[in-house]
């Protein structure tokens, strides 16, 4: 199949030197429920996004990783506003989002997410031609036509529509759902796609099936990604640049070679570092980190990441570190007391 | 570790004088009236004690259902095991519902993926561990509640006398998975089944958990048989490594041959289509197709149908178990003995 769009994209507004997507300080706490027997002396606020900016350029990947409770599915989910988020904004392709902006139906056309469980995503009664029919139908585009475009699509994603276009969700597997997930969120002819663990759930060799039909797609359809993962390794394969996230913070972001080559957050060196080294010659003999990611119910105060950091210095439990670069216009930048200069910590370089 | 080399599948071979496991001509069938799915396809192994046999294979690969078997956890009015099984001298597929239970934890235990769901919500962590030594071993309650104790110290959970009074649902993922750890550990087994152990926990827990049992396996000697979809759990933990397909093992041998030397295409396929550091920019050499349907399993090759280097004699025929020294095994016609 050929690129879709021959030349520019006519919503493309603001040219390739704006971001796709832009988020600054987005926030959302959770509050808990007082406990069933009042037990509680505070109810508790789960800080799951705390405060996230970042950007994604048009054409490009971004990865998001982290271990569970950082925020990174929440983040994806505020980001599609399937969850309001308290404070903070987003701009995509330069216009907000509601409130006199840019409509939020019109929002969701041009920016799409895939989710995890391939199963729970589909409606079971559907079959999948009608599942990846149905929201081109909701936005008005003739049913013939909507359904043609779903068997079009259904060859993209590597089912031949003849066999496969009839089929219910389970008469299908893992992989193949998670094809049609992905046939489905092209219908719009979205912009952007939110990939939430996306191939976290199939076998090795189906990951490695749907990867490679994740970037055939995104050149075919000129998108851009938004990946969010755990698995270090596959963030590493399908991402421009990376975004490290720990307890509703970003910790560090950059371009994928230096996050892995030269990592500059403690954190994000014990992450890369917990990896199995494939080579039973070369085995771990201590673990990079002890314990468990802390809860983010009252997460600790200054740096999060300071009760498992080997380096963690008065000045990590005072003040916050903010996200900086090491020079002015650094692309790679770390929240860290040790890389930021005149911070207090006694690793951190000198002024000037 | 290992005192005693011999080849797996050499039937009627002399014994070594010190098999902790030995399994031969495995199947298992599930019936029901619509289908006979074929899980299990004629496994035969054998474990020393204090050696980790790693089952690596894709989910309907039939490694979850062999370690089942091994303790018997399978429903038995819809399975059909065929084969023998011998652990520590016992006759496993022969034991009586009574031996059974006392087979269960004191020679043999098992760990598996979710904690959660492993563990009894509404009793405490020391409870728990407690009950099964006294089930087991008769001791009096304070007796127990020191060894729980002494459990808990062991597989490293921290202020460990307070954690005792925990509930499941207070502890973290990685100490739910210690917490298992203990009772599995709870009567001394001589062999641990590990269930995908560290596959729900975070990277920077699941080394942790990998960490340990390589600690615990060494100081108490127990065999381990670890099951795991993920190459790189098995690198970091196995001794020996077989790989699964269709119910079959297609492939084994020593952790490092298996990893440098793949010989069966399946297993080449595996280490292909796993994504590490530098594949960034290239296509990953996927498997094409999917695993085939057990209820139809075909005549030959069950990986016949995937495989790129596949002959008409490969649908046909079964291909033999090839051995190459030192010990590394493959069902495939292109290994020549």
């Amino acid at each position: 199949m050929t690129s879709v769009y021959a030349s520019r994209d006519p919503r493309d507004r603001g040219g390739p030197a704006q971001p796709l997507l832009s988020v600054r300080d987005l926030t959302r706490h959770f509050v808990l429920a007082r406990g069933v027997f009042g037990l509680g002396r505070s109810a508790g606020v789960v800080r799951a996004v705390d405060g996230v900016s970042f950007t994604v350029a048009k054409g490009e990947t971004l990865g998001i990783v982290g271990e569970s409770g950082c925020g990174k599915s929440t983040t994806a989910r505020l980001l599609m506003r399937l969850i309001e988020p308290d404070s903070g904004e987003v701009l995509f392709d330069g216009e907000t989002v509601g409130g006199g902006g840019m409509e939020l139906r019109e929002m969701r056309r041009q920016m799409q997410m895939v989710f995890q469980d391939s199963y729970a995503s589909l409606n079971p009664r559907l079959p999948i031609e009608d599942s990846i029919a149905f929201a081109p139908i909701v936005h008005g585009v003739p049913k013939a036509r909507a359904r043609a475009k779903a068997r079009e699509l259904l060859a993209a994603v590597g089912l031949a529509p003849d066999q496969f276009a009839q089929r219910y969700p389970h008469q299908l597997s893992g992989g193949q759902r998670q094809r049609v997930n992905i046939a489905r969120a092209l219908a719009l002819e979205p912009r952007l796609i939110v990939l939430d663990e996306p191939v976290s759930a199939l076998d090795k060799s189906v990951e490695a099936q749907v990867l490679n039909l994740l970037l055939d797609l995104k050149r075919d359809f000129a998108l851009t990604y938004l990946f969010i993962s755990h698995d270090l390794n596959v963030v590493q394969f399908v991402s421009d640049r990376v975004l490290v996230m720990y307890l509703g913070r970003v910790v560090e972001v950059g371009p994928v070679e230096a996050i892995y080559r030269t990592p500059r957050h403690p954190y994000t060196r014990a992450l890369l570092a917990s990896r199995p080294s494939m080579d039973p010659g070369r085995r771990m003999t201590e673990p990079p980190l002890s314990g468990d990611p802390p809860n983010p119910i009252n997460p600790p105060s200054g740096c999060r990441f300071r009760t498992r950091c080997a380096f963690a210095e008065g000045v990590c439990a005072e003040r916050e570190p903010a996200l900086s670069g090491s020079f002015t216009g650094d692309a790679h930048l770390a929240a860290c007391h040790m890389t930021a200069a005149g911070s207090g910590h006694s690793q951190a370089p000198g002024r000037g | 570790m290992t005192t005693t080399v011999m080849r797996d599948t050499d039937t009627g071979a002399e014994q070594p004088a010190r098999l902790l496991a030995e399994v031969r001509d495995l199947t298992v069938r599930f019936v029901s009236r619509e289908a006979t799915v074929h899980a299990v396809n004629g496994v035969s192994f054998t474990l020393a004690p204090g050696e980790v046999l790693v089952i690596l294979g894709e989910s309907g690969s039939g490694k979850s259902v062999t370690l089942r078997a091994l303790m018997r956890l399978l429903p038995p009015k819809r399975t059909v095991i065929e084969g023998s099984v011998r652990i520590a001298g016992h006759d496993v597929l022969a034991l009586s519902p009574t031996a059974l239970e006392e087979f269960r934890g004191a020679v043999a235990s098992m760990i598996f993926q979710e904690p959660m769901t492993a563990l009894d919500p509404v009793f405490t962590i020391g409870t728990q561990i407690a009950e099964t030594i006294i089930r087991h071993e008769g001791v009096s309650r304070a007796e127990a509640d020191r060894r729980a104790l002494e459990l808990l110290e062991l597989v490293q959970i921290p202020s460990a006398r307070r954690r005792l009074a925990a509930y499941p649902h207070e502890l973290s993922g990685g100490l739910r998975q210690r917490a298992m750890i203990a009772i599995a550990l709870a009567c001394r087994p001589k062999l641990l089944l590990a269930d995908e152990p560290t596959t729900a926990l975070d990277a920077t827990v699941q080394i942790q958990i990998l960490l340990l049992l390589r600690k615990l396996k060494e100081e108490l000697g127990m065999g381990v048989i670890f099951v795991t979809h993920d190459l790189g759990v098995a690198g970091e933990i196995a001794d020996r490594v077989a790989v699964m397909y269709a119910g079959r093992f297609v492939e084994s041998g020593e952790v490092g041959e298996v990893m440098k030397r793949p010989l069966h295409p399946y297993t080449q396929g595996l280490m292909g289509s796993t994504v590490h550091a530098g594949l960034r920019g290239t296509r990953l050499a996927a498997i094409p197709g999917a695993p085939p349907d057990l209820s139809r399993l075909p005549p030959g090759c069950a990986f016949a149908p995937r495989c790129a280097f596949a002959e008409p004699v490969c649908r046909e025929r079964l291909p033999e178990e090839m051995h190459l020294p030192p010990r590394h095994m493959a069902r495939c016609i292109r290994v020549a003995a």
